[in-house]
């Protein structure tokens, strides 16, 4: 099994084998206690530049990539681009040559649509790292959630996960199926009939159910991940009201007694209360919401760091230990 | 002035041809098929076809050549030259051009063009309805009296089941078929290729089999009630086919089309986001292809039609979702039809007659289709053994826009002819013009 990420971009999970995703994590959980100390910055990738490309908007993923490339001493440029725009304006092909002449070490890209990131890929000599395109993959987010639940649940093979919400149009949902199966993990998903099309269970070789009843999928469930409904699809009329939406696919406390004893339960944010989540879980113990934002730095510093390092001659442990002398001398 | 094409092997279905024969024009026409071996009258000019197939010429039933409106995508002559370094003799021209060709105007047109441009015969389509926009009826009278050979609003499909009727009514008297591109519209909104496993793994919004099935269902329904000659474009699913089957079994006048990209790929294709594997109907599963193949060999298809759909490189270079749909088709077709009968799906009478007979029958274009004594002298004459790479940047089309650069073909036109003037010669095959008389008679 091959246990290094040896691969120029990251543009999805569906590829990884599970030796390159135990890589990720692995390396990810070496970075965590960087953002715990009191000088928040090691110099690993000091000199590198790593922009930022959003085509759709995003507070908390930006952001997590922002501080990743910043505790790494990266250059971190956010370029935000309304894709409203897209038929006046610039070509996604365009604007990536533009940076590329900038000679960036990462292109870190959001983007409505699926697929954008891999025709990046195609023209561009700078690693692209995939921060969501469309209803295709979210690879850090699969990342984070995989690391939080090693965390709690020290393991991932053998563990019974829910995946709860709009199936159909969700990255995060395809992510996780891949990464969570890979690792052995059995995976349950359960929403409205609309959002669950039958042929998502060949997403995956084994260990995929689906389930009509959220019930089901979270009998004896260790992990529960709730997906975020888009409100503005609502005009597409996939369910009746949000009401409806609340009673039948809502995630409320009684679910819980369903589940494994100390089950956990994750959202890949930002959450809508009282809709897929009740407050009462959101904010209760099982819940480890924030957790995973902290997760998902980590994460992203361990991405930048193995596709941005380039030639870098000094591993992340060289990195750290440099960074310590450093801040020795510095107070 | 007199041409014999010598020693070939003739194929023509129409007259029930399979044999080797020579050809003698004059004048631009047919004047028979003399025995090999038989002296041709003095002055006779000589092409040597030994060892080729020389067929009646192909007549493509669908490409778009975007001529009026859209010239930097595609020109009625550049798409003509494209058309015969196809082997296609005839190719006819979709009306969704800009403007529309809703009126006899524009029709007369394309038919200039298409003379001017001097390569393949340009026989044009006219829309159903005005602007193709679905609501009132073209006038179709005035434009077969111009010369289209068809009605269609291809790639709109017609919306509603009431103007489809009339549409069907209205063309019955003029004896000209109805084209439709089966979609219900509300059922393949906003998709971008083939509902199945491939979207989902793609995250791309899909088209499900059931929009095309259902138009069919609905086109075959109306066939029966209005007694119209209905022709159904590149048909890509299993469950349309059975429609076409079951109207065909009940004597109705429905006939169909295959586009070669529809049999050689399937949604798989688009797995890296290649805009060039992006067309409607869109490339579809397994299940789908297998039936498509089970279906040219079982006589339930009736024609070979590219879909030739030319778009700039600007256009295809953008989000697999913005990117326009379709892809070019003329100079691959012919080897990918190839493809079939050397893995013995169907026979190479069968090919002629998907390109060249039954195309000419369900257009009612008089005196194609066969090497029919002063017929038009259209020929396509075929190496079913030369193997070839498609290189794109020689294309003839002024678009590139092929998922088929660079794959290999075994089966080739090598040489066309129009109006009994050769058009197109293969660089290989320059042997063809150069032989002595005495040689291919001996």
């Amino acid at each position: 099994m091959q246990t290094t990420f040896e691969r120029k971009h990251l543009l999805g999970i569906r590829d990884l084998s599970a030796g390159e995703i135990i890589h990720l994590l692995d390396t990810a959980e070496t970075f965590r206690d960087i953002s715990l100390r009191e000088v928040k910055k090691v110099p690993t990738l000091r000199g590198r530049t790593v922009i930022n490309l959003f085509f759709e908007p995003s507070t908390r993923t930006r952001t997590s990539f922002e501080i990743a490339a910043k505790r790494l001493s990266a250059d971190a440029i956010n370029i935000s681009v309304s894709t409203s725009s897209v038929s006046k304006g610039e070509t996604l092909l365009d604007t990536a040559r533009n940076l590329e002449a900038m000679a960036p070490d990462c292109i870190v890209i959001r983007h409505s649509m699926a697929g954008a990131p891999h025709q990046l890929a195609r023209i561009c000599t700078a690693p692209i790292v995939n921060a969501g395109d469309g209803a295709h993959e979210h690879p850090t987010q699969a990342l984070l959630d995989a690391l939080t639940i090693r965390e709690h649940k020290q393991k991932i093979e053998g563990l019974k996960v829910a995946i709860i919400g709009d199936i159909l149009h969700s990255r995060v949902a395809r992510s996780n199926i891949y990464l969570l199966t890979r690792l052995g993990a059995k995976v349950s998903v359960a929403g409205p009939g609309t959002m669950v099309p039958a042929e998502f269970v060949e997403l995956a070789e084994e260990g995929l159910r689906l389930e009509q009843r959220i019930e089901d999928a979270i009998e004896g469930a260790d992990v529960i991940i709730i997906l975020r409904i888009q409100r503005e699809r609502q005009d597409a009329a996939f369910f009746p009201s949000m009401r409806e939406y609340a009673v039948h696919f809502g995630l409320r406390p009684d679910h819980l007694k369903l589940a494994a004893p100390g089950a956990i339960v994750m959202h890949p944010g930002p959450i809508n209360r009282g809709i897929e989540i009740s407050s009462e879980i959101a904010d209760g113990s099982s819940s480890l919401i924030l957790d995973q934002v902290t997760n998902g730095l980590a994460v992203r510093m361990a991405v930048l760091y193995l596709l941005a390092r380039g030639s870098y001659p000094s591993g992340v442990e060289g990195g750290l230990e440099e960074s310590t002398r450093q801040e020795g001398r510095g107070h | 002035m007199k041409l014999l094409i010598a020693n070939g092997y003739v194929v023509d279905p129409a007259q029930q041809i399979n044999a080797g024969r020579n050809v003698l024009i004059e004048d631009g026409k047919i004047i028979g098929l003399p025995e090999k071996g038989e002296k041709p009258p003095e002055g006779t000019e000589l092409l040597d076809a030994t060892g080729l197939v020389v067929a009646p010429g192909f007549i493509d039933l669908h490409v778009h050549l975007r001529e009026p409106g859209q010239e930097y995508k595609e020109t009625i002559a550049t798409g003509a030259a494209a058309a015969v370094a196809g082997g296609w003799t005839s190719v006819c021209a979709m009306p969704n051009t800009d403007p529309v060709n809703d009126n006899p105007a524009v029709t007369r047109f394309i038919i200039e063009q298409g003379k001017r441009a001097e390569l393949a015969n340009v026989f044009p389509i006219g829309a159903i309805t005005k602007e193709s926009a679905g609501t009132e009826l073209a006038e179709m009278g005035e434009m077969k009296a111009a010369g289209i050979v068809a009605v269609s609003d291809d790639g709109r499909s017609v919306p509603s089941a009431g103007m489809m009727r009339r549409a069907m009514e209205y063309a019955r008297g003029f004896d000209l078929p109805i084209v439709d591109h089966c979609q219900d519209v509300s059922l393949s909104k906003g998709g971008v290729m083939h509902e199945g496993r491939w979207s989902l793994i793609l995250g791309l919004r899909g088209m499900p089999a059931a929009a095309e099935e259902i138009d069919a269902v609905r086109d075959c329904t109306l066939a029966r009630l209005t007694g119209a000659r209905v022709h159904l474009a590149h048909v890509s699913t299993r469950g349309a086919l059975a429609s076409v089957r079951e109207a065909k079994a009940a004597g109705l006048p429905v006939t169909c089309e295959v586009s070669p990209h529809h049999w050689s790929l399937t949604d798989e294709a688009v797995e890296n986001y290649d805009t060039n594997t992006k067309m409607s109907p869109p490339l579809r599963s397994r299940e789908h292809v297998d039936a498509l193949l089970e279906a040219l060999s079982d006589g339930t298809i009736d024609a070979i039609a590219t879909d030739h759909a030319p778009h700039h490189r600007d256009e295809k270079a953008l989000e697999f979702d913005q990117a326009p749909f379709g892809i070019t088709g003329l100079e691959t077709a012919v080897g990918l039809a190839f493809d079939l009968v050397h893995r013995g799906i169907i026979s190479l009478e069968r090919l002629v007659e998907l390109c060249a007979s039954n195309p000419a029958r369900i257009f009612s274009l008089p005196a194609r289709g066969g090497l029919f004594k002063h017929a038009p002298a259209d020929l396509t004459i075929l190496d079913p053994d030369c193997e070839w790479v498609f290189d794109v940047t020689r294309s003839k089309s002024k678009s590139r826009n092929t998922p088929f650069n660079g794959r290999r073909f075994k089966g080739a036109a090598v040489a066309t002819i129009v109006g009994g003037r050769l058009v197109f010669l293969h660089p290989d095959y320059g042997w063809i013009t150069q032989s002595k008389y005495r040689e291919a008679s001996a």
